[in-house]
């Protein structure tokens, strides 16, 4: 936050979670160009923490938007190469309607292929289709920080591919990825819903639905507490067939913007109160067949609102996502419910859902278990707040979400991450100097915050 | 439609391209950049209606103008007679970089103006010898009005924004749609780093005014369409004001 105050005379840069850094973006067409001497590489920003700015010696990241083109799709095998600038709402507007969606996708549209394959992304289909990155990019173009352009995959440099899967563009520009898309009966979703009391019964129906269905999220209120605690409704779904469609056109549905930042106070206690219990109770049957849904509206709600981070204020605010491993025990979401009650840690959207095995990415977030995730706006106790839920997380032996983090300890993420030293050791043979470094990496891997020999770069 | 495009590879042009594709138009590109060239096939190719667009370029660079008949005459070949010519290539840079560098302000002035002419009066003649067509050249706001910080880049936009102008009044009645479009602050890559000012618009929004202004042969297409009355406005402003403001 010192970082922030002082932003006030020059150009700042923030992630999803609007607490910003000074730094700008370097847009162009031309990432291939670009990338040569770029101390990180950001798409569309849907990080939410500090994961796509630049370190505190630089102000400059390469924006990669631009470089958006297809490079080949094959309607055989569903095959789709193209540049790391491409964004998941395109691929949707012109394949959703084609028969073809991506294998994994993540909550929100607004985010680039390279973003995907940095965060190694999860979506609603984790229990069954694993992580973008780790589960279905078959090759990679990278640019290194030594000016090298390379090529990785499972066969080739594949100790380049696992770091860079879930790598957070810490080990090279992405220029291209390449993955295969799945092919799809009708253009929308065959969706149900259950309410559910509380979190064990919960975790339950979780589990029961998630044997079956392939896509599926819980939303719970996590304001609830004693024997209402972890209440909520369970969404899930799955293509509609060609009959159960219909031949339906699908429509567009544009998004709503926010116009300006909204004030501090609007997602205050009472209002998120407010909001969780009557989401609760709209759902007045217990189990709902609500038939044909719109893609949108089923894979990303939020976007409905173009801009919703607004809704924080001035002061921004984090998501806090963490894995609670099977090996826990079923009590664990329980454990962590109760500590986030206890310490009022109100969150206007709270979000679960069960997570398949652990993908080859070195630092990819999901394994098998409970994720758990909720928007915190930033107040004078979240650094604290974020420590207490982290320690109990490392005691139940689960780990944080880099792409959602802006508050996490070094030695809190260390003691998370058996990987981090196999990751680092990758990273330091095609970067010996790590002059790929991002505003997160020097504050959570421990990267220098200056680099040696080298003058203050504006 | 069949349509030749002249730096289809980046900003307005590869959004413009995008649109054509998607609709099921036949393109070919020009440029001078070959592998640029083929990635923006391959993207357009992605993007027709069954996948499988046939999407072929040909060398063409707006330095060279000696080269110019010989290109649209493999662009011809290629879409079985075209129908519609767009070109958006030009080279952009400051005033400031301009004064300080004479040789560069002779390139500019050379390939936004004179080979930019020589370019569209070759591709009128395609054109007229087969009754007409369209043909859509990218001007800009900076032609409208000689304003302080595009003296330069103005002046030959100014120049190529009459030409245009003539060539739908000489020629319409033969047949000729002739397209002036004048882009206002656009945000791609070749305004990246310069701050945006109010009213900036994003490549994909001028793109489908200017597919529709092909399509109706609207002679003249401010983009995003608020330029048309900024622009009216500074073009009555006296003299006197103009000295004493920045743009």
């Amino acid at each position: 936050m010192t970082r922030a105050s002082q932003a006030n005379t020059e150009a700042t840069l923030s992630g999803w979670g609007n607490v910003p850094v000074p730094g700008h973006e370097r847009l162009t067409e031309r990432i291939d160009r670009a990338s040569e001497g770029a101390v990180l590489s950001r798409g569309l920003g849907r990080s939410y923490g500090d994961s796509s700015l630049p370190p505190p010696d630089r102000r400059e990241v390469l924006g990669t938007r631009l470089a958006d083109r297809i490079l080949g799709f094959d309607p055989q095998s569903g095959v789709m190469r193209a540049e790391a600038g491409l964004s998941l709402v395109e691929i949707n507007r012109l394949m959703l309607r084609r028969g073809w969606f991506p294998p994994v996708t993540p909550g929100t549209q607004y985010v680039t292929l390279g973003g995907m394959v940095a965060a190694d992304v999860h979506g609603k289909g984790h229990h069954s289709a694993g992580c973008f990155g780790s589960g279905h990019v078959r090759n990679l173009k990278l640019r290194l920080a030594d000016g090298r352009i390379v090529e990785c995959s499972r066969e080739v440099e594949a100790d380049l591919f696992r770091a860079t899967v879930g790598g957070m563009g810490l080990t090279g520009h992405i220029l291209e990825v390449e993955f295969a898309m799945r092919s799809i009966p009708s253009p929308w979703i065959w969706s149900e819903s259950r309410r559910c009391g509380d979190i064990d019964e919960f975790i339950e129906t979780i589990e029961e639905v998630h044997s079956t269905w392939p896509y599926g999220v819980g939303w719970i209120d996590c304001l609830s507490r004693g024997r209402n605690m972890g209440r909520g409704i369970l969404d899930y779904g799955r293509w509609a067939t060609a009959e159960e469609a219909a031949g339906k056109p699908l429509p567009n549905r544009p998004g709503i913007p926010i116009p300006f930042m909204m004030p501090g106070w609007l997602l205050g206690p009472l209002s998120v109160r407010a909001f969780n219990t009557l989401y609760y109770h709209q759902h007045v049957a217990r189990h709902r067949r609500h038939g044909l849904r719109h893609p949108a509206s089923f894979f990303y709600p939020l976007d409905t609102f173009l801009n919703w981070n607004r809704l924080y204020g001035r002061r921004g605010f984090t998501q806090y996502q963490c894995v609670l491993p099977k090996s826990a025990g079923r009590g664990a979401a329980r454990t962590f419910l109760e500590l986030l009650t206890s310490k009022g840690g109100a969150s206007f959207l709270c979000v679960i859902k069960d997570t398949g095995p652990e993908g080859l990415g070195l630092l990819s977030f999901p394994k098998r278990g409970i994720s758990i995730a909720l928007d915190i706006a930033v107040r004078d106790d979240t650094q604290q707040l974020v420590d207490t839920l982290n320690e109990l997380v490392i005691s139940l032996g689960g780990r944080i979400y880099l792409a959602k983090d802006g508050f996490t300890r070094p030695e809190h993420y260390r003691a998370m991450e058996p990987r981090l030293d196999e990751f680092l050791q990758i990273r330091r043979r095609f970067d010996p100097e790590f002059r790929l470094r991002s505003a997160q990496s020097v504050r959570v891997l421990g990267d220098p915050a200056r680099l040696v020999g080298e003058d203050e770069t504006a | 439609m069949k349509v030749v495009i002249l730096g289809a590879t980046s900003g307005m042009g590869r959004a413009i391209a995008r649109r054509l594709a998607e609709r099921g138009d036949s393109l070919f590109l020009l440029g001078h950049e070959p592998e640029e060239l083929e990635r923006s096939a391959a993207d357009l190719s992605a993007r027709a209606p069954d996948f499988r667009g046939n999407v072929g370029h040909a060398h063409c660079d707006l330095r060279e103008p000696e080269d110019f008949k010989m290109a649209l005459t493999v662009a011809d070949r290629a879409l079985d007679g075209f129908d519609t010519v767009v070109v958006t290539a030009a080279v952009f840079a400051t005033q400031e970089q301009l004064e300080a560098d004479i040789d560069r302000t002779e390139e500019l002035l050379r390939i936004n103006f004179t080979n930019t002419v020589v370019f569209c009066e070759h591709a009128r003649n395609v054109l007229l010898e087969r009754g007409g067509g369209t043909l859509c050249v990218f001007s800009s706001v900076a032609g409208d009005r000689g304003r302080k910080p595009v003296a330069l880049y103005g002046a030959a936009k100014a120049g190529l924004s009459t030409y245009l102008e003539a060539l739908d009044h000489r020629y319409r009645s033969a047949g000729l749609n002739t397209i002036c479009v004048k882009p206002g602050f656009v945000k791609t890559g070749m305004t990246a780093g310069l701050k945006p000012p109010p009213f900036a618009g994003e490549p994909d929004q001028v793109a489908a005014l200017v597919v529709r202004a092909i399509d109706r042969g609207t002679p003249e297409v401010y983009a995003p369409s608020i330029w048309r009355l900024i622009m009216l406005v500074i073009m009555h402003l006296p003299r006197f004001v103009m000295r004493k403001v920045g743009f």
